[in-house]
């Protein structure tokens, strides 16, 4: 679905954000993103809908090299939501602001308005309807910014760091929402820092650092795994932390998930402390 | 000694038609690490513009009920007197530097309570090395990486040399390593100097071992309060949606299947010394 060829990216600045990176996400894949501040990842994804162009390399979408794609074209197979959901909305009501991209891709009326109904009650927004997007806390702008670009049913989504502002029950909704999306064949691409929601949706991750790629495998594979996780700033899910704790007591400690980290300890207990 | 005191505090936006807060009482002692946490919308900020007077002097509205910070009440004093008081350190530092140079920018507040020269310096000299940026001095504070952004907003704050400081969300936008310096930078603060923090957080995993006081919101009141432990291993916490740390969780599901270990753990380092604890009583 997406090619990354051997891609380098230098700013105007003379910053070198990307220092060769190749990549290759298929379709329906889920793929998650993670490195430090400034490692690299918001300058990759933003190529994948064109906003950005490698000064060395090529990126295929879905066959087709973004060079020789404008971003309207682009934007259709890709759906990119921001960080910061007011880099991206800007219309006076939320049923507004998801109807804006339909119109432009030309859309006709009824299915503008069927979309965006199903998009504002998808994101659990139906009742912001007629509100500004600006009187909407952050975490609410975050799912209008989310369902403006759902309504027009791009084949990849890719969402960066779609946690922040988000409280322990959206977030839920949110992963659950997305790891759904993901069921159906769509093609996600999540860039974040939040290693606990990684943990739960379990993805496969692809870890960069100052420009690279310095791993990529799965979520367990990645995330247990100490000196990656510190190269890239993350911190290994708590569940990781107790086991890598526990190490000397010759217990696992590539498990990520509560569940399974609970099986393991109750036997593990049983057996050794006489309850 | 109660630093703050709310009784029966109830606030109303201006034009809205629901309470934002509704009859909250609570108690914060001098020199706690309170986190405050609660589902989005459940009125934390709102609580935390009342610390420092913005609301009701700035927002205006309607403040009901009494609240005390420091021993002065917020409706009598104006934002400039409580400032001094209560630092308020927001989400995106972005929104609050905005000065050429990191140094300007901490001696901002300084200048505006008219302070010599030689005890502007001082203070400003002071918070830069609190929060290890004596570095960044004279960098520019649009060139920095968040973490250290923030860490200027904290510097800025810090040198008001506020009784109380109140982090609105302050790594929301941060790695997790990131995150975990300012945690400690504000913990630091806490310890050494007794700054009273007031931390708004969902991410209670990276938290939660700094603090020792929560208070989950829930609809514009106070829902649950207490020592962290106490807090999240009760079942109204879960029920709430707060984001109860997986160490707390996996105690849980090692309780229902009828091991009772000691305690209930809020972080990795507390459910490690109980686990090998336990393993080596055998």
């Amino acid at each position: 679905m997406i090619e990354v060829k051997d891609v380098r990216f230098i700013y105007p600045t003379g910053v070198e954000a990307l220092r060769g990176v190749s990549l290759t996400i298929r379709d329906g894949e889920f793929v998650a993103i993670m490195g430090s501040n400034g490692a690299g990842k918001t300058t990759l994804v933003k190529h994948f809908n064109g906003l950005l162009k490698p000064t060395k390399g090529d990126i295929l979408v879905d066959g087709v090299n973004t060079r020789k794609e404008s971003i309207a074209h682009l934007a259709r197979r890709v759906g990119f939501v921001f960080q910061n959901p007011d880099h991206q909305l800007f219309c006076e009501t939320a049923e507004e602001e998801i109807a804006f991209a339909l119109k432009n891709f030309g859309f006709d009326e009824a299915t503008v308005g069927t979309r965006a109904n199903w998009a504002l009650n998808l994101l659990d927004i139906e009742q912001y309807r007629q509100t500004s997007p600006f009187m909407l806390s952050g975490g609410e702008r975050k799912r209008l910014a989310l369902a403006s670009v759902l309504a027009w049913d791009p084949k990849v989504v890719v969402l960066d760091e779609p946690t922040i502002g988000q409280d322990f029950e959206q977030k839920e909704k949110l992963r659950q929402f997305i790891v759904q999306l993901n069921a159906q064949g769509k093609t996600v691409v999540v860039v974040t820092h939040d290693v606990e929601f990684v943990a739960d949706c379990a993805p496969r991750v692809v870890l960069m650092a100052e420009g690279k790629i310095v791993a990529d495998g799965e979520a367990k594979e990645i995330l247990t795994n100490k000196e990656l996780a510190f190269k890239a700033s993350i911190v290994p899910p708590q569940i990781t932390q107790i086991l890598l704790g526990l190490a000397d007591f010759g217990l696992p400690t590539d498990i990520i998930d509560v569940h399974e980290a609970g099986k393991l300890l109750l036997s593990f207990l049983k057996e050794e402390v006489v309850l | 000694m109660p630093i703050i005191e709310a009784r029966d505090l109830t606030y109303t936006y201006p034009g809205g038609t629901q309470s934002a807060i509704k009859n909250m009482s609570l108690t914060i002692e001098k020199g706690d690490f309170v986190i405050l946490t609660g589902p989005s919308g459940c009125g934390k900020t709102t609580l935390c513009r009342c610390f420092n007077g913005l609301i009701p002097q700035f927002y205006s509205g309607k403040l009901e009920g009494e609240l005390t910070v420091v021993g002065l009440n917020v409706v009598n004093h104006q934002i400039y007197e409580m400032a001094c008081l209560v630092g308020l350190v927001f989400q995106n530092p972005e929104n609050q530097l905005f000065a050429l140079s990191v140094e300007k920018d901490v001696a901002f507040g300084l200048e505006n309570l008219g302070l010599p020269r030689e005890e502007m310096r001082n203070r400003v000299d002071w918070a830069l090395q609190m929060t290890g940026i004596e570095e960044l001095r004279e960098r520019a504070p649009h060139e920095l990486s968040g973490g250290q952004q923030q860490r200027v907003a904290i510097a800025c704050v810090l040198a008001m040399q506020p009784e109380i400081m109140v982090l609105d969300e302050p790594t929301s936008f941060l790695d997790p390593l990131g995150a975990q310096k300012i945690f400690e930078v504000i913990s630091e603060l806490n310890r050494k100097l007794g700054i009273t923090v007031v931390l708004v957080e969902h991410r209670l995993d990276l938290a939660s071992k700094y603090a020792n006081h929560v208070i989950v919101m829930n609809e514009g009141t106070v829902a649950l309060d207490g020592r962290p432990r106490e807090v999240f291993d009760s079942e109204s916490a879960r029920l709430i949606g707060v984001g109860i740390p997986k160490a707390t969780r996996l105690w849980n599901m090692l309780r229902q299947r009828g091991i009772h270990l000691d305690g209930a753990p809020v972080n990795s380092e507390e459910a490690i010394q109980i686990l090998r604890g336990a393993l080596k009583r055998d």
